[in-house]
């Protein structure tokens, strides 16, 4: 009985979070003419592509406890070594991608490795790697590079057909990432660490879970994921561009956060930061159908709603601590001890 | 050899040398680097320009020394700056004439009560809610930006009023305007924190606020105050960023500056664990910092890519606080000192 109730209290966010969606979507179907298709709603995807992408990762990140801040910058940094190595350096696609990945994985490995081995706050270690990768996009180029190779200008046109709406390749990617995502987090050895992790490091490395070996590859997963978001964001842009993707770290936390995954770690899902960057993607559509509003709104609107949602879980969690203080008082003073340290 | 271990063990030693060793390149492999001249009664000369331009990053790095120290942080203060740019720039108005909308003064203090809110507001979240203060302030950090944005319409506001250029342009005694509200600021900070028990109270705080609460010490307000603080330093560097090009700029108005102040305070000594803070340290550090970011400009480098020199920076400081690091280091020259 009382298990369940937990369950239920963990569950909320996600909860209020797809009726919020709902409720948005349908704000808009009824207020703008032409808002409720298919089409809209597939639209919802083919403009975020990228960004389910990133948050896949950045959920990863945030239920071990941790949090990338480079995100933003290493997808510029992927689109600016993707168009630079196919227009200059007249590479082949498929050595390019392979090259931009790895990129993407080392330097999150990399970061992984500052954070785990000599015990780093993970916020100024991947706020440095927010200005190293933002600053190598410069070093490769201060302008802007096209894209005109064949295989990327394919991979952006072609449009497949599901009834009379279509999706794009890069929708195709993200979903693929998505349900990965999914089976890593739920199935895998990999995943069930990540939230071990995130409930409480210290019993985890008690239990005999490989901690270190799970952290530093998190980073690099994440890493990975900005990476190919950087290739998906190129399939949609035609270019590179050094500003690519600025303060995109907070619009992947925020979709992880407004999707019901604990900041403090240990609870979270794959499909819950889905249905935030919809509600990402449902504010913008509005502030666009409606016209007149600064695009600027965008991003106090989604301030607010991470505050919101920020403060909603800090209730559950006091009232949660609460109740469990109320149970066993010296078994919440010793939980307590432990996560501080 | 006991004063070389005095002195190497103060705190701002460190520091110090670091300064002086990118001052000894630039002696070396940048020419005229130490020049000094005097213009129209004003010095003018690169180590000038550092200490000018600095200015920002030394006022946001005060506020941001007493965060970090309750350890907390504040990246947000970058957004703040444009934030209090963009109020006192709206107020003023750009007219061409260079007649003020409203008083300068009272632009001024509009834009500090707006900074002090923003600060309010992160400390609210901080110390009320509970909020991870990385977190609580990169809401402001994101948000920030739009409300600096839709102040200003979205439009870069030029100034002409010529009496609001003395902030971050003017010369006193032939010294650069800004170096003497940094110097007020420091020294109010340092009688208050350091002639009263407010800054024990604020290190307590950084070290063990549940020992803190339990010595009788109010750590959700003292954390409050400590973040409204901040709020008021960034809207004070805000004035001076405005001031200094007549203009602001919601999208690039304090751009990147929180790394900056971070860089600044933890070279100055400062640990990013909380604890023990050091006002001078950070003064220094932000002239470190300065004198990197002149350094590298010297060069021709564009200052885009000057990010990558100071991310490194970062990483290699963070690893010379980490204890593991030390050790492990310490490991392979012997195991000497290990103890101390």
């Amino acid at each position: 009985m009382k298990t369940r109730s937990i369950i239920k209290s963990r569950n909320l966010p996600m909860f209020i979070t797809m009726c919020l969606f709902v409720l948005m979507f349908g704000f808009g179907s009824f207020t703008f003419k032409g808002f409720f298709s298919l089409q809209n709603f597939f639209d919802l995807f083919i403009d975020n592509a990228y960004l389910i992408i990133i948050g896949v990762g950045m959920t990863f990140v945030i239920i071990s406890g941790g949090i990338d801040l480079s995100v933003g910058s290493v997808l510029a940094l992927s689109t600016m070594l993707s168009s630079s190595l196919l227009e200059k350096s007249h590479m082949d696609p498929i050595l390019v991608i392979p090259i931009v990945l790895l990129v993407g994985i080392a330097l999150g490995l990399f970061m992984g490795l500052l954070i785990q081995k000599f015990d780093l706050p993970p916020f100024i270690i991947t706020l440095a790697g927010l200005y190293f990768a933002r600053g190598l996009c410069y070093v490769i180029s201060l302008e802007t590079i096209g894209i005109t190779n064949d295989f990327w200008q394919k991979a952006s046109q072609m449009q497949i057909y599901i009834g009379s709406s279509f999706i794009s390749t890069s929708v195709v990617i993200a979903v693929v990432i998505l349900l990965a995502g999914m089976f890593i987090s739920r199935y895998t050895k990999f995943g069930r660490t990540v939230f071990a992790i995130g409930g409480n490091e210290q019993s985890a490395i008690l239990m005999g879970l490989p901690v270190a070996r799970t952290k530093i590859l998190l980073y690099g997963f994440s890493g990975f994921c900005s990476a190919l978001a950087g290739i998906v964001f190129t399939f949609y842009t035609q270019s590179g561009y050094a500003l690519n993707g600025k303060g995109m770290e907070m619009d992947a936390i925020a979709a992880v956060v407004i999707g019901g995954t604990l900041l403090t770690g240990g609870v979270g899902s794959i499909l819950g930061t889905l249905m935030g960057v919809f509600i990402f993607g449902t504010i913008q559509l509005l502030i666009a159908f409606q016209g007149t509003l600064n695009s600027w709104w965008t991003r106090i609107a989604i301030g607010f709603l991470v505050f919101v949602f920020c403060f909603l879980q800090r209730v559950l969690e006091t009232r949660k601590g609460a109740r469990a203080s109320a149970a066993a008082p010296a078994k919440a003073k010793g939980s307590a001890g432990t996560v501080k340290a | 050899m006991a004063w070389w271990k005095a002195l190497t063990h103060k705190k701002i030693f460190w520091p110090l040398v670091a300064l002086a060793l990118i001052m000894c390149f630039n002696l070396f492999f940048t020419p005229n680097f130490f020049r000094l001249e005097i213009k129209d009664g004003h010095l003018y000369g690169n180590v000038i320009d550092i200490i000018k331009n600095g200015a920002p990053i030394m006022l946001l790095a005060v506020g941001l020394t007493l965060v970090i120290a309750t350890k907390g942080i504040d990246i947000s203060v970058g957004s703040i700056v444009a934030i209090s740019a963009g109020v006192v720039a709206m107020l003023i108005g750009g007219d061409l004439q260079g007649v003020p909308k409203y008083p300068i003064v009272f632009a001024m203090l509009a834009a500090l009560v707006a900074s002090v809110l923003c600060g309010m507001w992160n400390g609210m979240l901080v110390s009320r809610i509970g909020m991870q203060p990385v977190i609580a302030t990169l809401i402001l950090l994101v948000a920030g930006r739009g409300i600096a944005m839709v102040t200003t319409n979205a439009m870069i506001v030029w100034l002409y009023a010529k009496p609001f250029a003395l902030l971050g342009q003017g010369y006193l005694f032939g010294l650069p305007f800004s170096i003497y509200i940094v110097a007020v600021l420091v020294l109010l900070t340092a009688l208050v924190t350091r002639r009263t028990a407010l800054g024990l109270f604020i290190e307590s705080v950084g070290i063990n606020p549940t020992a803190a609460r339990f010595a009788g010490i109010n750590a959700k307000n003292l954390i409050f105050w400590v973040y409204t603080f901040c709020g008021l330093c960034a809207g004070i560097s805000g004035l001076v960023v405005c001031s200094t090009v007549m203009s602001a700029d919601g999208n690039n108005a304090g751009l990147g500056y929180e790394m900056d102040a971070i860089l600044a305070v933890v070279l100055g000594g400062t640990s990013m664990n909380g604890g023990k803070f050091y006002l001078i340290g950070s003064i220094v550090g932000a002239l470190i910092v300065q004198a990197l970011t002149t350094t590298i400009y010297a060069f021709g480098v564009p200052p885009e890519i000057a990010q990558v020199v100071k991310a490194i920076v970062v990483w290699i400081v963070c690893l010379l606080q980490s204890k593991t690091f030390r050790s492990m280091f310490l490991g392979m020259f012997g195991k000497k000192e290990l103890a101390s």
